[in-house]
């Protein structure tokens, strides 16, 4: 459980903290469980608008992911985000795709 | 984590058929290093074996839904390794401290390893250890041309023992050599005919605090090479990425995660150095195929070189087009993002 938080802890993926605690205990800034969620929906959030999907977090534990038509899916982690995402988008949510990568760096320039 | 409780380390002896596994397998079992070693063995050869913790395992395989080749679970080894764990609990079996897998010559060694890493029992009672691979100098030319097997069981490797180089000239040696560094140039080799502690291959990983920094220094003595994919019949080749700017651990973990669901059947390794943003200590990830590890991190950085580096083997996958996605994924870090 997160001590500032108060949430219990779930299965772990590898990108979480919680997996390897020693490696981020010595972090710069102090990153909470939820801060640390919070902003792994918001990253997520500029990938999966190249498919008409968001995600959020959900009382620190799951996360919904949804469609701009209303679908919605709760997840676990990482893990189960993508083959959530591509059944949802209807085709494979691909980090190499060109469009992607355009959109991703177009955004960035705005 | 050290004491009793701590996870055991697994490691998986494969290799194509008669390049020597067994032979290897014995040897190691002679240093009374291994003897509280437990061993789990597909078929019994003609070499033979005389150790106290000796099991055979059958060949059941069950494909998970939507699944991948690697993402299959060896219902037979899972039970086996349930098994031996419940009876080292129980004392009807020594307190073995490792467990090692012979693979069959024709195994893809991906379903093991996914096996050990997935399975929701055993993931907390063991880790998956080094993978050694041994390759027959004679006939590897033929193997890696002819069988993808003996491709991937290199390209998964975390050690490479050749066998049979004093039945080949040397310019033979040298060319198999190279075809295994195009392959996996991340992994140590090794040549039987010359003089090497055979517990080296297996003992020492990325687990034990006194040589991790060294194994990692190795992962990237090669980094500046090309590797030469076309001079092989299969697209199974090798890169290093470098990035100048610290990476976003966030960012990388959504990268990595969407990258290995879409594409983890051909990125068959992946191992780096990375300077994460926000951490002062260098992080080092590694995976095989669809599964990653757990990071750990290095006390210091090995040289002056604070760029991160990650090594993948891949299968017909653009080096250019993964280096693009990184930056792209890593760049949207440094905005303000939609809200969750």
């Amino acid at each position: 459980m997160c001590g500032l938080c108060g949430v219990l802890g779930g299965d772990t993926h590898w990108s979480e903290s919680a997996s390897a605690p020693d490696v981020f205990a010595n972090r710069r800034a102090t990153v909470t469980h939820r801060h640390e969620r919070l902003r792994r929906a918001a990253l997520a959030n500029t990938v999966l608008d190249h498919y008409g999907m968001s995600l959020r977090d959900w009382q620190g534990a799951s996360y919904v992911l949804a469609t701009r038509t209303g679908r919605t899916r709760v997840i676990d982690n990482l893990a189960a985000l993508w083959p959530v995402a591509n059944d949802l988008a209807g085709r494979v949510c691909d980090p190499l795709d060109p469009t992607l990568i355009a959109a991703l760096q177009g955004a960035r320039r705005r | 984590m050290d004491g009793p409780d701590a996870p055991i380390p697994v490691n998986i002896i494969t290799g194509f058929l008669g390049s020597g596994k067994t032979t290897l397998l014995q040897r190691l079992l002679a240093s009374p290093r291994l003897s509280n070693t437990a061993v789990l063995i597909n078929e019994f050869g003609e070499v033979g074996l005389d150790h106290l913790l000796l099991r055979r395992i059958d060949g059941e395989t069950r494909v998970l839904e939507s699944g991948c080749v690697c993402c299959t679970i060896r219902d037979d080894l899972g039970a086996a390794v349930r098994d031996l764990y419940s009876k080292r609990t129980r004392g009807d079996v020594p307190a073995f401290d490792r467990i090692v897998i012979e693979t069959t010559g024709l195994a893809d060694p991906a379903p093991i390893i996914f096996t050990m890493m997935a399975d929701p029992v055993l993931k907390y009672h063991v880790r998956l250890g080094n993978v050694v691979t041994t390759v027959d100098a004679v006939n590897a030319p033929l193997h890696l041309a002819a069988n993808p097997e003996s491709v991937k069981q290199v390209a998964v490797a975390d050690r490479l023992v050749l066998t049979k180089t004093d039945l080949c000239d040397q310019a033979d040696v040298a060319a198999v050599r190279a075809a295994l560094r195009d392959i996996n140039p991340a992994a140590a080799l090794y040549d039987t005919s010359q003089t090497f502690d055979p517990v080296e291959l297996i003992a020492s990983d990325l687990h034990d605090p006194d040589r991790k920094a060294a194994e990692v220094a190795h992962w990237l003595e090669h980094e500046g090479a090309p590797t030469n994919a076309s001079r092989h019949d299969h697209d199974i080749y090798s890169f290093c990425l470098t990035f100048d700017e610290p990476l976003d651990w966030t960012a990388f973990g959504l990268w990595l995660s969407m990258l290995l669901h879409a594409h983890g059947e051909k990125v068959l390794r992946v191992k780096g150095l990375l300077n994460v943003a926000d951490l002062a200590a260098p992080v080092v990830i590694h995976g095989v195929q669809h599964l990653v590890h757990p990071p750990v991190h290095l006390d210091a950085w090995p040289s002056d070189d604070r760029r991160s580096r990650i090594v993948f083997i891949v299968r017909g996958l653009e080096r250019g087009a993964i280096e693009r996605s990184l930056a792209a994924f890593n760049g949207m870090a440094d905005r303000p993002s939609k809200a969750a």
